[in-house]
Formats: C-alpha cells, sequence, structure tokens
C-alpha cells in the first residue's frame, strides 16, 4: 500500500472487524560519540483517540496506556527503538466488540516525539493487523518518508453492525497527538 | 480553529460554555480563583479548589490527577469576578512525587468548547523550581471573555500564589488544599498487583456472533490461551519478583477440590511439597472453562486466572472483575454523558432556531432528540447489562469458592476453619460496589502483611442517615466492625504469628470486645485508664526502636532471647479519651514507623474527637485506611477513580462464627506457647 491510499476493509469472509491492532516499528539511532555514550535517541509514539460524533472522548497514549473502559490498550512507551527488523516496538490493541456504544470513530496517529523527521529515521513502518488471525490489512513504511513528524495513520469506524477500516496515511506534523487535533477533524 | 498560545498571549473566547483540559504527565492539582477587575481575590470563597470544587460557574476536580477537565460556565460567575485564574501545582510531596514542574513534563492546558472543539491551547514550558503556576487566565474585556496564556510559577507553591493574588489567607488556605488532596490519595484502593497483560481479556463477553464466529471469537485478544489438557504449558505467567504463596489449601474442606478435581494438591489432605521450591514443577493447571457454545460467553469458572495456586489465581481473579466492573461502568457512564450532553446541545438549537416556532416543527425536533438520547443510553444499558451478567455469573462461583482469608463470614468455609500453617497472600477487609451495579458486590482484597493500618471511623459519614444517626450506634457498629477485622487477622496467620493488643482506656468498648477477651485470643487484657495507654505504648515504641536498630544494623540475629517476632495489631478504642501529649506522639511514631516493622494501628476513632489536636493529628489519619462501619462511597479504584461503596464484612446476625473461630485460635495459641 501506498500513502494516502484510502481503501476500505472488511474480512474476506464477509465478517466484520472484531480486533485490532496498530504496530509501529523503527530501528535506534546509532551510537555516537567516543564511548557511544552520547545518543541522539528517535522516539515514535502510537496513539488512539476515540470519537463520538466528532467529540474526542477518550485517548490511549503513553500517558494513558488504557482507555477507561479498557477497549483500547496500549502496550507501552517505547522510547528508543528496535533492531529494526519488522517487530512491533509499540502496538494498540482495540477489543471492538468492548468499545463503548458513542463512539464510532477511533483515529490512529504516529508521532516523532524527539522532534526527527521521518526522513531521518530508520526501517520505519507502521501497520495494522487484524488481531484475530494475524493478517496484516495494511502496512506503511515511514522511514524516508518526507520531512514531516506525524502520520495520522487510519481510522476504524462503526458501519452498520461491525466496524470498517479507511486507511489513511495523511502526513502531519507535532509533537503528540494533540498537536495533530486540528488535523485530525478533517478526516472524521 | 485552535490558537497555540505563547506566554503572554491572549485569544478571543466565542463561547461562555467551556472546558479546561489539563494534561500533564504526572498527577496535579488543578484549582481556579476568580479575581476582582483589580485581579484581587476577595477571600477563601472566591477559590475553586479539590477541598471545594464547586462555584458558581466553575467546577474542578477533587483529586490530584494528571488529566483535568475543568468546567467552566462565564455566565454564571458572579457579575463582580473579572478574571478566572486556572492554577496548576504540585501535590506536597511527602517524600513521594516530584516536588517542582522542572522534573515533570512541560504541563499542557487546552480551552475547549462543549463540542469538544479546541479554541486555544498553551503549553506550559522553561518552569524549573516552581511547584504551583497560573496557567491561564479567563477575563473580561469590554463585555467579552478572552483568555491569555500566563504560565507564571511559583517556587513557594500554592501558598505564595495565592498571596501574590491578594488573597489574605493564603497560607492557610494552601494549606487546606494540600490536606483534601492528601485525603483525596488516602481514599484510594491500593493500586493492583502486576498482572500479566491480557490475561483477563481473552473471556470478555462477545455478543451474539454469527454461526461462523463460534467459541474462537469469544476470545478477541490475544491473551494466553488455557491449556486444554491438565499439565498443559502454564509456566510462564507466574508473576515475577513476588514470592509466591503456599500451594493451594489443602484439606478435606478445600474448596478448590471442588472446581479443581485433576489438580493433585487438591487431592490428599497433606502436601508433602516444599512451600517455597515451585519452580521447580509447573503449578497445577488453572480450571479451564469449557469451550462455550457458538453465541454465548465463556460459562465463568473460579480460578480463571493466572498464578501458582489456586489462592493466588482466586486472588488475580477478584482484582480482574473489579477491574472489569470498573472500566465498563465507565464505558457507561461515558455513553450516558454523551447522550445527555448531545440530547442538550440538539435542543438548545431547537429553541435557538425561529423556524422552529412555526408549526409542530420545533416539537417533533425535540421528540427526535429525546428518542436519539433514549436509544443510545438503551444501547449503553444493555452493553452494561450483558456486562453485569457475565460479572454476576462469575461472583457467583468465586464466591464459595474462596479460601477463609478471603471469604465472607457467611461462607460455609468458616465452618471447616482450621488454624493455617501459612500467611495467606491477602485480606477480605469487606465489599465494594457501584450504583449502577448493587448486584455485583467485589470482595476487597488488600496484601498481606499490612501496609497501612486501619481506621475504622466512627463518626457520621457522607452518605449516612436515617437509622445510623445514632452517634452511640455508630460507635457500636464500629468496633463490631473493629472486632471482625481483627478476628479475621488472627484467624488467617499461623498461631502465635499474630499477636492483638487493645487500649479501652475508659473501658466504654467492654461490650463491643467481649468475642475477643472472652476467647482468650488477646495477648492481655485491654489496657485501661492514662496508666494502661502509657504503658502499652511504651512497650510498643521500645519494640519498634529495638527491630529497626537490629534490621538496620543487619544482625536480626541479635534481638533478646525469647523476643516475640510476631505481628502487632494495637487496637485503639475512643481516642483520644486517656492520651496525654507524649501518647498521642508515640501514637503518632508507630503510626509512621511501625508498619515496616510489622506494628499495626487499628484506630477506632471519630475524627471529631480529637479536632482539638488541630493539624497535629493529620499525618495520622492520613496514612492509615479509612474504612466505615455502615456502608459508603468513600474508596475510588486505581483505574479510572469511580467512588466505590464499601461495606464491611461482618458475621451474620445471630451466627457463632466469629466465638468458634477464635476459639480454634485461642486454643492453638495455648498449645504453641507451650
Amino acid at each position: 500500500m501506498t500513502k494516502g491510499q484510502a481503501i476500505s476493509l472488511q474480512k474476506n469472509d464477509g465478517g466484520s472487524l472484531t480486533a485490532v491492532r496498530m504496530g509501529l516499528g523503527w530501528q535506534a539511532a546509532p551510537r555516537r560519540g567516543l564511548f557511544g555514550s552520547r545518543t541522539r535517541e528517535i522516539d515514535l509514539d502510537a496513539s488512539a483517540v476515540l470519537f463520538a460524533d466528532k467529540q474526542p472522548v477518550d485517548v490511549v497514549f503513553f500517558r494513558h496506556l488504557v482507555s477507561d473502559d479498557g477497549s483500547v490498550r496500549h502496550t507501552g512507551d517505547n522510547l528508543v527503538g528496535g533492531v529494526g527488523q519488522g517487530g512491533d516496538d509499540e502496538a494498540i490493541l482495540v477489543d471492538l466488540q468492548r468499545v463503548p456504544v458513542h463512539i464510532d470513530q477511533i483515529v490512529f496517529t504516529v508521532n516523532s516525539f524527539t522532534g526527527q523527521t521521518f526522513q531521518e529515521v530508520q526501517n520505519a513502518f507502521c501497520r495494522l493487523v487484524d488481531e484475530t488471525n494475524g493478517q496484516e490489512l495494511a502496512r506503511y513504511t515511514l522511514a524516508g518518508g518526507g520531512a514531516y513528524t506525524a502520520q495520522i495513520m487510519a481510522k476504524v469506524h462503526r458501519s452498520g453492525q461491525g466496524w470498517t477500516m479507511t486507511a489513511l496515511g495523511t502526513p502531519a506534523n507535532g509533537r503528540t497527538f494533540q498537536d495533530l487535533m486540528p488535523a485530525i477533524l478533517p478526516v472524521l | 480553529m485552535t490558537a497555540e498560545l505563547v506566554r503572554g498571549q491572549n485569544h478571543p473566547l466565542p463561547q461562555t460554555r467551556l472546558e479546561i483540559r489539563v494534561s500533564a504527565g504526572t498527577p496535579v492539582v488543578a484549582a481556579a480563583t476568580l479575581g476582582d477587575e483589580n485581579g484581587k481575590v476577595h477571600g477563601v470563597e472566591w477559590v475553586a479548589h479539590p477541598g471545594t470544587p464547586t462555584l458558581p460557574g466553575l467546577e474542578v476536580s477533587r483529586q490530584a490527577a494528571a488529566d483535568h477537565r475543568l468546567a467552566v460556565d462565564l455566565d454564571a460567575v458572579p457579575d463582580a469576578v473579572h478574571r478566572v485564574s486556572v492554577l496548576l501545582a504540585l501535590p506536597a510531596a511527602d517524600g513521594a512525587g516530584p516536588a517542582r514542574f522542572g522534573a515533570v513534563a512541560a504541563p499542557f492546558v487546552a480551552v475547549t468548547g462543549l463540542d469538544g472543539g479546541e479554541v486555544a491551547s498553551f503549553t506550559l514550558t522553561g518552569l524549573d523550581t516552581e511547584s504551583a503556576v497560573v496557567a491561564l487566565e479567563l477575563y473580561r474585556r469590554q463585555g467579552a471573555w478572552k483568555v491569555r496564556a500566563v504560565g507564571q510559577g511559583y517556587a513557594g507553591g500554592l501558598a505564595e500564589l495565592l498571596t501574590d493574588q491578594g488573597l489574605d489567607e493564603a497560607r492557610r488556605l494552601a494549606g487546606g488544599i494540600e490536606e483534601a488532596v492528601a485525603r483525596g490519595l488516602a481514599r484510594s484502593v491500593p493500586a493492583p498487583p502486576p498482572r500479566p497483560d491480557g490475561d483477563r481479556t481473552r473471556r470478555t463477553a462477545a455478543p451474539a456472533l454469527g454461526p461462523d464466529h463460534g467459541g474462537a471469537a469469544a476470545r478477541t485478544t490475544p491473551g494466553p490461551v488455557p491449556p486444554a489438557t491438565p499439565y498443559g504449558s502454564q509456566h510462564a505467567p507466574g508473576v515475577p519478583g513476588q514470592p509466591a504463596p503456599q500451594p493451594a489449601h489443602p484439606g478435606g474442606g478445600d474448596p478448590s477440590a471442588v472446581t479443581q478435581p485433576t489438580a493433585p494438591a487438591a487431592g490428599g489432605p497433606i502436601d508433602y511439597s516444599h512451600p517455597r521450591r515451585q519452580n521447580a514443577a509447573p503449578p497445577p493447571p488453572p480450571p479451564t472453562a469449557p469451550p462455550a457454545p457458538p453465541g454465548q460467553p465463556a460459562t465463568p469458572v473460579a480460578g480463571d486466572a493466572t498464578g501458582w495456586s489456586m489462592e493466588e489465581r482466586l486472588y488475580n481473579q477478584v482484582w480482574g472483575m473489579f477491574e472489569d466492573l470498573a472500566r465498563t461502568t465507565a464505558a457507561y457512564r461515558s455513553a450516558v454523558d454523551f447522550a445527555d450532553a448531545r440530547m442538550e446541545k440538539e435542543l438548545d438549537q431547537v429553541l435557538s432556531d425561529p423556524l422552529s416556532r412555526i408549526g409542530g416543527q420545533g416539537d417533533a425536533a425535540r421528540e427526535a432528540a429525546r428518542a436519539r438520547h433514549t436509544e443510545l443510553v438503551a444501547r449503553a444499558k444493555e452493553a452494561l447489562d450483558r456486562d453485569l451478567g457475565q460479572l454476576a455469573a462469575e461472583a457467583e462461583v468465586v464466591e464459595p469458592a474462596l479460601p477463609p482469608a478471603f471469604a465472607r463470614w457467611d461462607n460455609p468455609v468458616w465452618h471447616a476453619y482450621r488454624v493455617p500453617m501459612e500467611i495467606p497472600m491477602a485480606l477480605r477487609l469487606g465489599e465494594l460496589h457501584l450504583p449502577e451495579a448493587a448486584r455485583v458486590r467485589i470482595p476487597m482484597l488488600v496484601r498481606l502483611p499490612l501496609e497501612r493500618g486501619l481506621w475504622i471511623d466512627s463518626g457520621r459519614t457522607g452518605s449516612v442517615d436515617g437509622p445510623f444517626a445514632d452517634s452511640h450506634e455508630l460507635k457500636h457498629l464500629a468496633l463490631r466492625t473493629a472486632v471482625a477485622h481483627a478476628a479475621r487477622l488472627l484467624a488467617v496467620y499461623p498461631a502465635g504469628e499474630f499477636t492483638v493488643q487493645v487500649i479501652d482506656p475508659a473501658g466504654a468498648g467492654a461490650q463491643g470486645l467481649a468475642p475477643l477477651v472472652q476467647t482468650g485470643v488477646l495477648a492481655a487484657p485491654p489496657a485501661l485508664g492514662a496508666a494502661g495507654v502509657a504503658d502499652v505504648l511504651a512497650r510498643l515504641t521500645q519494640r519498634v526502636d529495638l527491630v529497626q536498630m537490629a534490621v538496620r544494623g543487619g544482625a536480626a540475629d541479635s534481638l533478646p532471647p525469647g523476643f516475640d517476632t510476631s505481628q502487632q495489631l494495637l487496637i485503639v478504642n475512643d481516642f483520644p479519651h486517656g492520651f496525654d501529649d507524649r501518647a498521642v506522639n508515640q501514637l503518632r511514631y508507630l503510626a509512621d514507623e511501625g508498619p515496616d516493622v510489622g506494628v499495626h494501628l487499628m484506630m477506632v476513632a471519630d475524627r471529631e474527637e480529637s479536632a482539638g489536636y488541630g493539624p497535629l493529628l493529620d499525618p495520622l489519619w492520613r496514612s492509615l485506611l479509612r474504612l466505615t462501619p455502615v456502608p459508603d462511597d468513600h474508596l475510588a479504584d486505581p483505574w479510572v477513580g469511580h467512588a466505590w461503596t464499601y461495606e464491611p464484612s461482618l458475621a451474620p446476625a445471630g451466627s457463632q462464627v466469629l466465638q468458634q473461630v477464635l476459639t480454634q485460635v485461642a486454643a492453638a495459641r495455648r498449645s504453641w506457647d507451650r
């Protein structure tokens, strides 16, 4: 998939999604200085914002790891990244069946907390996985992706009895999800 | 469109009903002051803070928290008010928590309309030694309101900040705010145990599904799947770093034997395995729920959680139920709040639309708004009821399976009571429930050994009325509650490992204390009079000193021969009757230093009666876990912070269970003493 491509996703058997995971991975910055003690660490953060009728109701991010209702869970803040071999360094799990009835959209975002643009980050990607069967639904390569510090990844929204996911890949700038709110509102 | 303000910048406010959102990386206190046209705050009644959270047009949170939402209605503030300042302060650090804003992430504040749209935001950067800060001010300018980013910090904390705003009683109020915040902290139920992530979510209720998503779909997240056969692969999820407790209680009366027929540990009366050697063999597998039939939630099973023993699994299961109930109720409340706000907005729109006054259009629109509200609330209620049904079914199988330390007094497990050989991992102090779900009662389990003392509040509580308004009756109930807690502690510790002493200066508690006195479980008769108080306190103080010295010197062996190493509980009835200043100081010392060396307080007291000591005793009350003898909603859960109604565990009226259990404890103590 390429950035900016918007597609609707349904399970192949016609049913709708019940659990999705947004995974984020990147390669730690190489050590610098004589003794490798001077680091310029790269900290990317995954967040999810829960909306009811275009009003933000709850947010899951590194300071609030579980939505109050328990349906959205962040696996925890990773401050430096991993080895860059494809594993998720941060992930957000959504149990769609437990999402409160008034929440109709959940938007996933990625931010560069330490300020590097995605051009400077090695092997960065984010992906969306159908958690019930491990199937990857969408994958973006962030690395080399331009002078942006944030991306609005995707949204899952209610459609009929189930949920549908739309990939967004909208580039933006900001340190945390709060900076992105003006950019998120138009995509709701 | 959001305006990102820098320090000193202002911005017009398009609405007068606003929400101010605060987000900081650490718990902060949020407060607001009202000022006149010169910015002066005229008195304490012009300050909204955790102790007085509501003023006309203004509401702040009662607790320190990392995130706040302050509600503001500028139309409702008095005309004399020209300025509303929003303040943030770090809670007074009693050793814990950061003491200056320089040590935490820059707080972020945003002004939003009721529809959630952000009007202006401000990140408070550049703070250093300051512990209180004026974040924003909303002010009147030519009849309209504006917001200004201020960011003025004060190293002298709230007292200095409030003084700067011209408040005469600044220092006293700052103390009062800290006190209110500390009370808020003392209210919270201790944090939950570390739990491998996802071990609960695997059984969450699934709504009816199509036939193509059968039992597998009921496990909606990837938690560890329970092994289908005994001795499966259940090694991993032990809680690291925790001295795991003993295996399931053996013995014929062990309720776990009923639900765990395949586990060898529960099969015979004696368990020969070394209790600390659990790394060698995998723990007995947890009972697994049979696969759910399509479209049905899984049948609940007692002990369906991770842990090395049945006891630990039940403990984790109870905490899991506690969290599930907190979260499903949060989902329900959030949905209802949203439905209310949406209906209000829609009705306002109808009112302001001139077209709606013609004919029946307005009525139809109002009707539609109400119908949308009813429909959403009904769906929220349906989801809540589905979860409550499952939690109630789970409670139904869990309660009868609980070991004595976790069980209600009316549980038959107490009739098969034997003095235990091991200390249990936790103790039941009562039950918790929420108003939306009175039928689901969560056992309130706290870890042993106790980390803090207990305060059984015999004063009037907020929710008390009618039948309990009689203060004499309340005192009697408080003592009965204290005796039930003490009896439970005595019963769950092995013989001789827990000692209870009582101070009852005026002998006022003789009747209530009778179960402890008559069965002979006390180390000595209740201490009477000022001399008795002084004697008991002197001995316990000396004991704390001695153990502390030995522990600090790394010479635990050097304690005198025959030194009684058991945990000590001191029940103080009728405080401060019979206490002089020296005794009060010793009591405070015991409260501070005792818990680390196994000396605990249980105060049965009405705080008002010791009001004469002033703030001197505040740290004492704060250090104790407050429990009430009657249902009272003063405890908060650690996840969402709902106010839970606590009810103590008492023996049923007319039951002899307490006496029977204590008689066994006394007999065991006598044979142990020989």
